[in-house]
């Protein structure tokens, strides 16, 4: 593919080549899809720990006395009844309010947000952003120069309690917080993309590799290993996390990806007028999860049949964790209820399937539940 | 939606020294072995294709009966990540299946050329394997 000499590498791209990672285009980055295989490495991270490089991810920062008052409005959630040092899960939506991207926010004060926005999405969001902008807000597009590791899985906390960043492992769920080691900012937030307890750690790419060695090594003993980005989907799939691109787009609404807590309509913000009339006139689709009755394994883009076509498949996989064959789709609300059987066209056969109760997999409760 | 075993954008994965190309077989460029066995050929995937695919998880395999054509899709092997047409290296009629990885699938990571076998095909036309190359070529192609 001519292509590769364009895409761009994180600053561990060495690193994943030497630990033998299959290294493959994603959002324009040539990132590690599996150092081993898929299944170990999802299980890995479910039962011990699993460590990600992210650094394909897109940081904006967003800054100044109207930082706040301008979020709010181009945001679904409300930055404003969030505390300083949280983290919100929220996104951007159009004028239709379709979905212009899934992002995180984080609320370092009422006047500096950085914002976590997909790969592929960067440019886009850049624009958006760009094109809404109020005169006392300054935004900055950092993508290029902050590297994102995840550390995720049960043992990511004495994991991290072990290393120079331990002031991360008291964090709560949802929370940030900020510090320097030798010299270097580091910020780090209880938050992950697995369906497991974890934490993202942002710094700059020089240190992202001393940060990727502190654990490794830090990690050792509890079985954490490097995971790729195949099980990254296979993790968020028995999550029930979208991935934008695949679940989520410009003509998909909150409400009909199930995102319906994401939305404040008691303020003013790009896309509300049409949420607010799809809210009151109900969705024309839902999006679902299901497992195969029938041997196949569904893949995005695969037909969902009753007597006729009812909907369309936007994730599958084979679960590691279940050994079964999970998707997500869209389908009419009419079988969308938990136990509803259709089928899924898989070439040119149809078989199987069943909604089932999501997401797929939901962590085990801790003894000492924060 | 289903794509070839030809994954040229995955850089830094041919590990040469672990690919095992056997004597006697004549491969594909999609990466499918052939073995004259007596009346039949049998056929299979490569070692590199095996390990390209990694964890194999299903396999959909063709109809015992079923005439296919060489260069056709003839069975889907799927990895957690995606589907893969499987091509017939020569023309046949499907005379047996392996059933044995329809219920252990990881036996075409374990064992492509022995135990992970996909099917057997008879009646095949003998010209079909003048197309296929042998271990040399085969490796060179790998190479390339």
């Amino acid at each position: 593919m001519q292509m590769t000499e364009q895409l761009k590498k994180t600053s561990l791209y060495d690193i994943h080549v030497k630990l033998g990672a299959k290294m493959a285009e994603f959002g324009g980055f040539l990132m590690p899809i599996q150092y081993t295989n898929i299944t170990e490495e999802h299980l890995v991270t479910r039962n011990a720990a699993g460590l990600f490089d992210l650094s394909h991810m897109g940081e904006f920062l967003i800054e100044g006395k109207g930082a706040e008052a301008f979020l709010s409005r181009i945001v679904t959630g409300d930055p404003r009844s969030t505390s300083d040092g949280k983290t919100l899960y929220t996104l951007f939506c159009n004028e239709k309010g379709g979905v212009v991207d899934d992002i995180i926010i984080y609320r370092m004060s009422r006047d500096r947000f950085m914002l976590v926005v997909n790969a592929s999405n960067i440019q886009k969001d850049d624009e958006w952003i760009a094109s809404h902008l109020d005169e006392d807000v300054r935004f900055e597009n950092l993508s290029d120069t902050i590297a994102l590791l995840a550390l995720q899985g049960p043992f990511a906390e004495p994991i991290l309690r072990k290393t120079p960043f331990h002031e991360g492992s008291d964090l709560k769920r949802n929370s940030l917080v900020e510090f320097e080691v030798k010299g270097e900012r580091i910020l780090i937030s209880r938050t992950g993309y697995t369906g497991e307890d974890g934490f993202e750690i942002y710094g700059s790419p020089q240190f992202s590799l001393e940060v990727w060695e502190i654990l490794t090594q830090a990690g050792r003993s509890f079985g954490l290993k490097p995971v790729g980005l195949g099980a990254r989907d296979t993790l968020r799939i028995e999550a029930r996390l979208p991935l934008y691109g695949h679940d989520l787009d410009d003509e998909t609404t909150p409400f009909e990806a199930g995102l319906g807590w994401t939305i404040t309509l008691q303020k003013d913000f790009i896309g509300k007028e049409a949420l607010t009339r799809q809210k009151a006139e109900g969705v024309k689709r839902k999006w679902v999860g299901f497992e195969m009755l029938e041997q196949g394994i569904p893949r995005q883009g695969c037909v969902i049949w009753k007597d006729r076509p009812v909907g369309r498949v936007t994730s599958g996989t084979y679960s590691p964790s279940f050994k079964k064959n999970i998707g997500l789709g869209y389908v009419i609300p009419e079988v969308s209820r938990i136990g509803t059987e259709f089928f899924i066209e898989i070439r040119d056969r149809k078989l199987r399937a069943r909604v089932v109760e999501t997401p797929f997999y939901r962590m085990k409760p801790k003894l000492t539940e924060r | 939606m289903n794509s070839t075993l030809d994954i040229e954008d995955v850089k830094g994965s041919l590990k040469e020294s672990s690919m095992n190309v056997l004597e006697g077989l004549f491969y594909t460029k999609t990466h499918e072995w052939a073995r004259q066995e007596g009346l039949e050929v049998v056929v299979g995937i490569s070692d590199h294709a095996q390990s390209e695919l990694s964890d194999v998880v299903f396999i959909e395999l063709p109809k015992v009966g079923k005439r296919v054509k060489q260069e056709e899709p003839t069975a889907v092997i799927e990895s957690v990540k995606a589907a893969y047409d499987i091509y017939a290296p020569v023309s046949g009629k499907v005379a047996r299946v392996n059933s044995e990885i329809e219920k252990d699938p990881a036996l075409v990571n374990k064992d492509p050329y022995g135990k992970g076998w996909l099917f057997a095909l008879t009646e095949v036309g003998s010209d079909d394997f003048k197309k296929l190359m042998d271990k040399n070529a085969y490796e060179a192609f790998l190479k390339r």
